[in-house]
């Protein structure tokens, strides 16, 4: 069994633990998710989501490099998102390509299940500590990776050589590949952290902060979304994202396979506007915007792929929520069709209508 | 034209046209120049800057330009530029200095439609329409060209219809067909454009306003507000009175013009401008990849005779750093 998995952001890396410390053999799809998706675009139906597009270019990548297992971390709710595995399988199958699924998440057949399916993963290793062992590494290897990431979001903005940042973090994302297990990962962590800390900054600048919400995909894959934090960065930003890789596994995953408390912050911040949950992350949408304002960002970009439901019900009560809360909202849609400049544009239009808005408030 | 001919250039640079506009210290309009860009926006520039050279003579003395459209950092590296901005932006600042209380924006170009809102003299929300071809002149263009009127009379055409007629125009494809559906009826021409030009302005309003409140004064620029029957049809929508500038169809340049005065006016320094013989100099564009970190970004790079004038497009603001420092050092080596 060679296993495989799809790319979303830094998740990976995440992976890439679990999978080491379990000893089994996988192999990584490229990184490029742009050409992802084009081999993907080829197969997948016009009007399918785009992250399935992107999830069904990496599989052909990693089955042409011999993989011959998909391990997905499901999906949950009602989104459509609950039926990639059984779409992208059958694409699959019609393309000649024959590969395994494994589903990690909390199957109605309850934690047993569970268990079972990452007995199957490990090759059916019967020390159950190396197994939970292997879990919590990668838990833990995901929050580091997070962190990491959050420090390029404060460094970037105020380097005082530009590209300092993306330099030493893009070369992080290659070498990382080369690292090997807990241990290895851990260690290149710490040292690019190290040399991050290093980079040069300016002290007095307080650059203008944006949270970014929106589906879970197009956030937290940059790539995607042509590289919005990364642009925004540059721009002179300091940007947030409260959804994140670790809180996805930690909290989707784990605690609530596990019915072990998690934070609900963010529900209860979108209960004016959106009272339940709708399927896809529009709950999280909505609470995280609510809560951005409440802690004194100066804007939200909310991005979603192009016809994502649960974001187009999210973006509908967006604008209340902007005139209540007196915070600038824009919503960017990802098209495949569509190119970066257009996006470009709007997104100097909005940083003008921030800077404009702070300069008035403190003039 | 008085003698002291101290101007400052605007340019705009869209995919169906190039816009370039001098004004005075003061933001008064002295010229402008209007010329289709066809795919070579660098010979457009080039074209217009001759143009406008020649209409301004020998003593016009260029303090500061800016540069605006989607073709900003082109134009921007083609001729010196000392700004430059985004359209949204651009458009804003030309329109509040003619209608320092306008509330609305509502733009309708051949490429692309805009609609900004103004809160307390600022720009508070925009939103813009790049893909979708049934809200913008294009849209009209080809509609003219199937009723054989030339768009220049459209707009007239429109008012003379007593009745319009519901033409379902959701989509520029849909909206043909039904408008050939219409005229087998046998409804009359103006009768039908109009029912166009109230399809557009539908159009626009639920792609862009889509249900945010238009509030009073509102402004209608871009090349579309020379039409008579679009403007019309506007004020019967929003039930109000629209004001249309006179520089309507150049207010993106207009825009980036004003912003150059800013700029230096601010900083004091010296213009970028290269000078009106950059016209002769012969331009490349080509796209090169970078090496300097893994990200390996695909670059655009513009160089002329053989030497390297600005790049960009990557992803982290270096090249653009770099091209900018090259323009304001006077172009010296990158
Ligand atoms: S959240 Fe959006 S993108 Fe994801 S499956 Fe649902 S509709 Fe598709
Ligand atoms: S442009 Fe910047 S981010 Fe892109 S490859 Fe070059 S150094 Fe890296």
């Amino acid at each position: 069994m060679i296993l495989t998995f799809p790319h979303m952001g830094n998740t990976y890396i995440t992976a890439k633990v679990l999978l080491d410390e379990l000893g089994v053999s996988y192999v990584i799809p490229p990184l490029d998710n742009q050409e992802a998706l084009s081999i993907g675009a080829r197969y997948a139906p016009e009007l399918a989501c785009l992250p399935l597009k992107i999830n069904l270019g990496n599989y052909i990548k990693a089955y042409e490099q011999g993989a011959d297992t998909i391990l997905i971390t499901g999906g949950c709710g009602p989104c459509r998102f609950g039926y990639y595995s059984e779409i992208e399988q059958g694409i699959l199958r019609d393309l000649g390509i024959k590969m395994d699924v494994i589903a990690l998440e909390k199957p109605d057949a309850g934690l047993l299940e569970l268990m079972r399916r990452i007995y199957r993963l490990s090759g059916y290793e019967k020390n159950v500590n190396r197994v939970i062992g292997a879990v919590k590494k990668a838990a833990r290897i995901s929050a580091l990776v997070d962190e990491l990431e959050r420090q390029t979001f404060r460094t970037r903005p105020r380097e005082t050589a530009k590209g300092s940042t993306d330099r030493i973090y893009s070369a992080f994302r290659e070498n990382v590949l080369n690292a090997k297990g807990y241990d290895g990962i851990k260690k290149l962590i710490g040292e690019t952290s190290e040399k991050l800390s290093a980079i040069k900054v300016n002290r007095n600048q307080t650059p203008l902060k944006i949270g970014i919400v929106g589906e879970i995909y197009t956030t937290i894959d940059s790539a995607t979304s042509f590289n919005l934090d990364i642009k925004l960065g540059n721009l002179g930003v300091e940007v947030d994202r409260a959804v994140t890789v670790s809180g996805w596994i930690i909290d989707h995953m784990f605690k609530k396979a596990l019915r072990l408390p998690y934070d609900t912050g963010y529900v209860d911040a979108a209960k004016p506007y959106l009272k339940t949950m709708i399927g896809g992350h529009a709950q999280e949408t909505v609470g995280h915007s609510a809560q951005y304002a409440d802690r004194g960002f100066d804007g939200i970009i909310q991005i979603y792929p192009l016809s994502c439901m649960p974001e187009i019900v999210a973006q509908s009560v967006l604008p209340g929520l902007s005139r209540d809360k007196d915070i600038p909202v824009m919503t960017l849609i990802i098209d495949e069709m569509s190119g970066e400049a257009g996006y470009m544009t709007r997104i100097e239009a909005f940083l003008d209508v921030l800077d404009r808005r702070r300069e008035r408030s403190i003039g | 034209m008085d003698n002291a001919k101290d101007l400052f250039l605007g340019v705009d640079v869209g995919s169906v046209s190039t816009n370039i506009v001098a004004a005075d210290e003061k933001g008064c309009l002295i010229e402008k120049i209007y010329l289709r860009t066809e795919g070579q926006p660098i010979k457009a520039i080039q074209e217009g800057m001759k143009r406008l050279a020649e209409a301004l003579g020998p003593d016009a003395s260029i303090k500061g330009a800016g540069a605006t459209g989607s073709g900003r950092q082109l134009a921007a590296c083609v001729i010196g530029a000392d700004t430059v901005k985004n359209e949204i932006t651009a458009h804003a600042v030309a329109t509040q200095l003619m209608l320092p209380e306008v509330r609305t924006i509502l733009e309708i170009g051949g490429q692309d439609s805009k609609i900004i809102f103004i809160k307390n003299g600022i720009v508070c929300d925009f939103a813009m329409n790049t893909v979708c071809a049934a809200g913008t002149g294009s849209f009209l263009d080809r509609k003219a060209g199937r009723l054989n009127i030339p768009i220049e009379k459209f707009g007239l055409y429109a008012l003379q219809a007593e009745a319009p007629v519901r033409i379902a125009g959701r989509c520029a494809v849909f909206a043909e067909s039904d408008m050939i559906h219409k005229q087998q009826l046998g409804f009359n021409a103006p009768e039908i454009i109009c029912g166009l030009c109230e399809a557009l302005v539908r159009n626009y309003l639920t792609n862009l306003a889509k249900g945010k409140k238009i509030e009073d004064p509102v402004v209608f620029q871009g090349g579309v507000a020379a039409n008579a029957g679009i403007a019309a049809a506007f004020e019967k929508e929003l039930k109000t009175k629209i004001t249309i500038p006179i520089h309507y169809d150049v207010m993106g340049a207009y825009g980036a013009a004003l912003l150059a005065i800013q700029k230096i006016k601010e900083s004091g320094e010296p213009t970028s401008f290269r000078g009106f013989e950059l016209i002769h100099r012969d331009y490349k564009t080509r796209s090169v990849q970078c090496t300097d970190c893994p990200n390996s970004c695909e670059l655009i790079e513009i160089a002329s005779d053989g030497e390297v004038m600005a790049r960009w497009g990557g992803r982290c603001g270096k090249w653009a750093e770099a091209s900018q420092n090259y323009i304001n050092s006077g172009c010296r080596k990158m």
